[in-house]
């Protein structure tokens, strides 16, 4: 494979550029090796299966799978698994746990103070274990954990919904990631793969009473509501499946294709890869 | 005759292979959803599956390393693997010894400085037995790994080779390798290198005849790589396809 013809920008014809672990890139010394590249001998070789990119004289391989590594100002979901001093460890899909510190998070009622002894004692009334945070990426520590932040209202604990997960890979980054889709459905979609879909609850609500942000008790939830909420989950198991980027368009799409069919039957086979090919469709006519 | 001729004097195994011969091989990468990264391997009549979690947060906090991750195989053998029902507990000694070496062969090939404090689990569960467990298990979980993006020096693949009335014979399977004359070795190679990550007999051979049979299988081990490799690109070509549309 000739590195020179790799463009530096990201094409979109992935096949031509696949390489397997061991594979021999480039023994020109000009090119610094990056991620899912090692060293030896003056030559560059790929350890892991996967695309080569090039990035001026940066050659790196990203594999076509992976668990999500995260960067700084991704919009993740995670799950809090434990509760430490100052500190809460959560799940976030990645190499190791995130870490939320006490002082990167609101308190209720948007006091701005140092935080105290006295809240390091009720961390649990916060987040406790099992909850699902929604949370920014703040930095890295130096070994490559992330640590994440909840600093702003739209952050924070996520409830009257649930949870989807897909391949990270399949959540491209975007502007915005929390969604209010036009059938009443709240959605955050995490960068890491994690997907909450939720009861809408209007912004104006959440910010009128503070104490609402760390709410553990769902809202009444009607049944009509469980069934749109139980449609968009089914929606973007099925998106994933198929291996569709999910996005709110790609979501929308897949929602009002799914209308004629039961919420039970968008997940059997013929339902599924039907629907697919029609938000395919309709993604490639926007674009 | 009191023992079965397991080589023919037309020079034919009782399976029909000839010597230098290997099973027929049929493997697949990505045949689990939830998992990391999942192989399935089949060598003549062994079959494995294998998934792969992680790299992930280590779940005993107790033996974490801060600059490397930590490697976690754990090997099972079904019930139904064999033509005699038995459950095997999960203590075996037999079991626990072919898990370490496999830990042990992908501690060396795995970049482990690139996943600090983070834990990768092996899972292999040997679905039907028919000689050759310990090679069938490097290869399957050499795949699942590629399959996870595990960064990995290279790939390791491995072959047992074993000598029959002085023939040296390739990958052998139940029969041969149950037969008390016939001395079995596996050998498990990095491809690029040619350098040797595993090594194990646990019968007697001589040595004039140990280089003959050591060829052989590191001859059998460049086979599996080809093998392995293609299973690797097509899944990845069926990924990239899927992904780039």
């Amino acid at each position: 494979m000739q590195i020179d013809d790799i463009p530096s920008s990201t094409a979109r014809d992935l096949a031509s550029r696949i390489v397997t672990p061991g594979t021999a890139i480039t023994s020109d010394p000009a090119y610094m090796r990056g991620h899912g590249t090692f060293g030896e001998n003056d030559t560059i070789y790929s350890s892991v299966a996967g695309a080569v990119e090039r990035i001026n004289k940066l050659v790196s391989v990203r594999p076509l799978k992976q668990r999500y590594s995260g960067e700084i100002g991704d919009i993740v979901v995670g799950r809090i698994t434990e509760v430490g001093s100052k500190r809460w460890r959560v799940d976030v899909n990645s190499r190791q746990d995130g870490v939320l510190l006490l002082s990167s998070i609101n308190l209720p009622g948007g006091i701005q103070r140092r935080k105290l002894e006295s809240d390091e004692l009720q961390m649990r009334t916060f987040f406790a274990e099992g909850d699902l945070v929604f949370a920014e990426v703040q930095s890295f520590f130096a070994d490559g954990g992330l640590s994440l932040h909840t600093r702003s209202i739209q952050y924070g604990k996520l409830r009257n919904g649930q949870l989807v997960t897909v391949f990270p890979q399949l959540v491209p980054r975007s502007r915005s990631h929390f969604h209010t889709l036009p059938c009443g459905v709240d959605i955050v979609v995490g960068v890491n793969g994690y997907i909450w879909v939720s009861k809408h609850v209007p912004a104006a609500k959440v910010e009128a009473n503070s104490e609402l942000i760390y709410s553990d008790r769902n809202e009444h939830i009607s049944d009509s509501e469980r069934e749109t909420i139980a449609r968009i989950a089914n929606c973007i198991h099925l998106l994933n499946r198929l291996y569709v980027k999910i996005t709110d368009t790609s979501i929308i799409f897949a929602y009002e294709a799914s209308l004629p069919h039961a919420v039970k039957d968008l997940l059997t086979k013929e339902v599924a890869t039907d629907l697919a090919h029609t938000v395919k469709a309709r993604l490639l006519q926007q674009s | 005759m009191s023992r079965q001729e397991l080589l023919s004097p037309e020079g034919l195994r009782v399976d029909g292979r000839r010597a230098n011969e290997l099973r027929r091989i049929s493997c697949r990468a990505s045949v689990l959803s939830s998992a990391d990264g999942s192989a399935y391997y089949e060598q003549g009549n062994t079959k494995v599956l294998v998934a792969v979690y992680g790299p992930r947060e280590p779940r005993a906090k107790a033996q974490f390393n801060h600059d490397e991750a930590i490697v976690n195989v754990e090997f099972n053998v079904a019930p139904f693997s064999t033509s005699e029902r038995r459950k095997r507990s999960k203590g075996d000694k037999r079991l626990l010894e072919i898990s370490s070496f496999v830990k042990q062969t992908f501690e060396g090939a795995i970049q482990r400085s690139v996943y600090p404090r983070s834990q990768i689990d092996i899972y292999i569960h040997l679905l039907q037995h028919d000689g050759g467990t310990l090679e069938t298990c490097i290869n399957a979980a050499t795949l699942a790994l590629v399959d996870a993006g595990v960064a990995m020096a290279d790939y390791v693949c491995a072959c047992t080779a074993g000598s029959i009335d002085d023939t040296p014979v390739l990958d052998l399977n139940g029969v041969e390798e149950s037969s008390i004359e016939t001395p079995d070795l596996t050998v498990a190679i990095l491809p690029r290198t040619g350098n040797i990550a595993l090594l194990q007999m646990e019968s007697k051979l001589h040595t004039s005849k140990l280089e003959d049979v050591m060829d052989l299988a590191v001859e059998g081990c460049k086979h599996i790589h080809k093998k392995l490799d293609d299973a690797v690109l097509n899944a990845a070509n069926d990924l990239a396809s899927k992904l780039g549309r």
